[in-house]
């Protein structure tokens, strides 16, 4: 049971369109900055374009860096989208009502830089549709078509489960934003924007026909996305759970391990979009402590579980006492600079935030949650950056050539780019919807009763 | 004609480290001039290199060296994981790489063992002199690519069609269909031929060597991939004896 504030929906409406009916004040600098760090990290691709892949980092044995470790973090957060709008639409979890938006659009902007990852990374991008089945009709006449893709490989699943994602994510947050845009559509005053709102609502008139499917979509949408949950997770940590020959890749726990460790960082991730936009929007009538108090248990659970797996992954990768094995971990662990990395991910990652989310007051800090929840993505990011360079640096026995890594300028901007162009989304985004749903918290209102607690009288849904 | 299988045995004690192979494999393939840069950026392309490694500690010395090319194996692990079929495994035992295929992953690279695979990650240039000594046979790879030792298809191929054109039999071991660096090997430490020929010099040192007492092994054994490049260990001398 959560403490709420009761709104009419009148107030609610007004609150949540503001910032959609007229940009706020910082709004153009923030998009402008965004933006120069964006044209940056992509002029640093054209000139990967223009010159090849020799201006990255990456070398023999080192073929897979920055990149790859971006793809994997930002499916990583993609997750949250997933976890809070369909686990917690089905457990009907009612603290879920304001954010379950934000984190789709978290989901969808993450998952489109994840795709752009794999364009940076890859020798020739320009065939990069070679991996996908497309008929020739498709793309247009092309001699090399006539292979279809190899579905052994895992970097054809790839496409395939976060193709579904996107999918599924897009669908699931346009059926959730039908009355809402129908709303927008009703308050917008100026005429083109009008007419785009118009078509965008398909029609949407609020009849207890539509309103019956709108609520009804979600929840089917839910239950069907559920196994993407588990796929797409799965599938990416099979780009290296499969390869035989990298020690501390070919492991049978990196599913479970990848997954948890998707849910922990895209649940922190939402927790910290959650504090931005309270900040930015003055949401405090709608984002409470208690929001932040229900996702700082729910990731003190999440963090721990994912401790344990990652502990488990140790063991399983010591117990044989091979030596590449051996030599590979006492290289993530004990040799400069991966100590110093390692030590900065295990604080970072869980350490200091689960210790800090213990206490109650912390976690009902939106500030102290937006502080936190950075260091576990600073930790999580380390983390697949710790997984992929030293299994790649090969201490095996043909130590001739073992090799290292560090990211040059050109991938570091373009990770930077990949964070900004995130931001940015869910900012312009914000600026064209609704970014906290007026429908769903109107809804939320309905269900809430009063109910007197010692000498208080407090509105809260009692089904929690 | 029957099918063969190519395979090739490496003989450690005849092998001196000379690099014979590796620069008459650069001239064969087109492989553009390692430079200093090259090495130090660790993005050198040798489809074969010669490893030398330390034994002992000084003034007890010695230097091994090992030769090291694509090892063609059955169970290739860069097969599977090309999303596109850039690499696959022809009918004679070859583990081929599509060079117009590859999108550049760069998967094949890390699920190799051996690391044998190259990526091209800048365009490949040579000096105005030796333009004109690229082979016309081989392809010239652009940037974005991965490559690898072919075994010199190329020179089998020419040698299979010259065969049957002019209706000769090949022979085990000729210097037209060996690859490059079996025929620069000044010690005749490489040997290449047909393992499915029973007579062939590379399946008799296959038979003998794989024997219990044989100093025959494939490199990495342990991953499974069941390689078609069988090495000959050093013969060492008696180790009381010492100087």
């Amino acid at each position: 049971m959560q403490e709420h504030t009761q709104l009419s929906d009148k107030e609610i409406t007004d609150d949540l369109l503001s910032p959609v009916i007229r940009s706020p004040k910082w709004f153009w600098m923030t998009i402008g900055s965004l933006g120069l760090i964006m044209l940056l990290g992509l002029s640093g691709y054209v000139w990967e374009l223009y010159s090849g892949l020799g201006v990255t980092n990456v070398k023999r044995p080192v073929y897979w860096g920055a990149y790859i470790t971006n793809f994997v973090f930002w499916i990583g957060i993609s997750h949250a989208g997933i976890m809070v709008s369909a686990i917690l639409r089905l457990t009907q979890a009612e603290w879920r009502r304001s954010i379950t938006r934000a984190a789709e659009v978290l989901t969808l902007f993450s998952l489109i830089a994840a795709l752009s990852n794999i364009l940076f990374h890859v020798g020739r991008p320009w065939r990069i549709y070679w991996i996908t089945p497309l008929p020739p009709v498709v793309i247009g006449y092309d001699f090399a078509r006539g292979i279809w893709p190899n579905i052994r490989s895992p970097f054809v699943w790839d496409p395939v489960a976060v193709g579904t994602y996107l999918l599924s994510t897009i669908l699931f947050i346009y059926t959730c934003l039908l009355p809402d845009i129908a709303l927008v559509r009703d308050k917008v005053k100026s005429k083109i924007p009008k007419i785009i709102y118009s078509v965008l609502a398909l029609g949407f008139r609020g009849t207890p026909r539509q309103w019956k499917i709108q609520a009804t979509a979600p929840i089917l949408l839910s239950a069907l996305v559920l196994p993407i949950f588990v796929s797409v997770h799965s599938i990416v940590s099979w780009d290296f759970a499969v390869s035989i020959a990298v020690e501390g890749w070919h492991s049978t726990i990196f599913a479970p391990y990848f997954i948890i460790g998707a849910i922990h960082s895209g649940v922190s991730a939402v927790a910290c979009l959650m504090a931005g936009l309270l900040w930015l929007y003055k949401l405090d009538k709608y984002i409470k402590p208690d929001h932040f108090d229900a996702i700082g248990r729910l990731l003190v659970i999440v963090a721990t579980i994912w401790l344990f797996t990652l502990f488990l992954e140790w063991i399983f990768a010591l117990y044989p006492l091979e030596d590449p094995e051996i030599a590979l971990r006492n290289m993530q662990v004990f040799q400069s600079p991966w100590n110093y990395l390692f030590i900065l991910f295990l604080f970072t990652a869980y350490i200091i935030p689960v210790s800090a989310w213990l206490f109650k007051n912390i976690r009902r800090s939106a500030k102290w949650m937006f502080f936190t929840t950075i260091l576990v993505n600073v930790g999580m990011w380390l983390e697949r950056f710790l997984i992929i360079i030293p299994g790649l640096s090969r201490r095996t026995e043909l130590s001739f050539n073992w090799g290292s890594y560090s990211p040059s300028l050109v991938e570091m901007g373009l990770v930077a780019f990949t964070f900004a162009f995130v931001i940015c989304g869910i900012l312009v985004f914000a600026r064209i919807f609704p970014i906290i749903p007026p429908f769903d918290v109107k809804e939320g209102m309905r269900f809430r009763h009063i109910i007197k607690i010692g000498k208080r009288n407090i509105s809260a849904v009692v089904r929690e | 004609m029957k099918q063969s299988k190519w395979g090739m045995v490496v003989d450690l004690d005849k092998c001196t480290g000379c690099q014979g192979c590796v620069v008459a494999c650069q001239a064969e393939n087109n492989i553009p001039s390692n430079e200093k840069s090259d090495y130090d950026e660790d993005r050198v392309i040798q489809w074969i290199r010669v490893e030398r490694y330390w034994e002992g500690t000084f003034p007890d010395v010695k230097a091994r060296f090992i030769p090291i090319m694509c090892q063609h194996c059955d169970e290739a692990p860069c097969e599977p994981v090309c999303p596109v079929y850039a690499t696959y495994h022809n009918s004679e035992g070859l583990n081929v790489q599509v060079y117009n295929r590859c999108i550049g992953t760069r998967f094949c690279a890390n699920n190799c063992p051996y690391q044998v695979r190259f990526f091209n990650f800048w365009e490949a240039e040579w000096p105005d002199s030796l333009k004109n000594q690229l082979n016309p046979d081989v392809t010239v790879r652009s940037r974005g690519i991965m490559e690898k030792c072919t075994f010199c298809i190329q020179r089998i191929r020419r040698t299979k069609r010259d065969a049957n054109v002019n209706g000769f039999e090949i022979d085990d071991g000729s210097r037209a269909i060996n690859p490059a660096c079996v025929n620069a090997c000044p010690t005749e430490a490489l040997v290449f031929g047909d393992m499915n020929d029973s007579n062939s010099k590379v399946s008799k040192i296959k038979e003998k060597e794989s024997k219990k007492s044989g100093r025959g092994y494939h490199l990495m054994e342990h991953y499974g991939t069941s390689p078609n490049v069988i090495y000959l260990k050093k013969i060492e001398k008696n180790k009381s004896h010492s100087n």
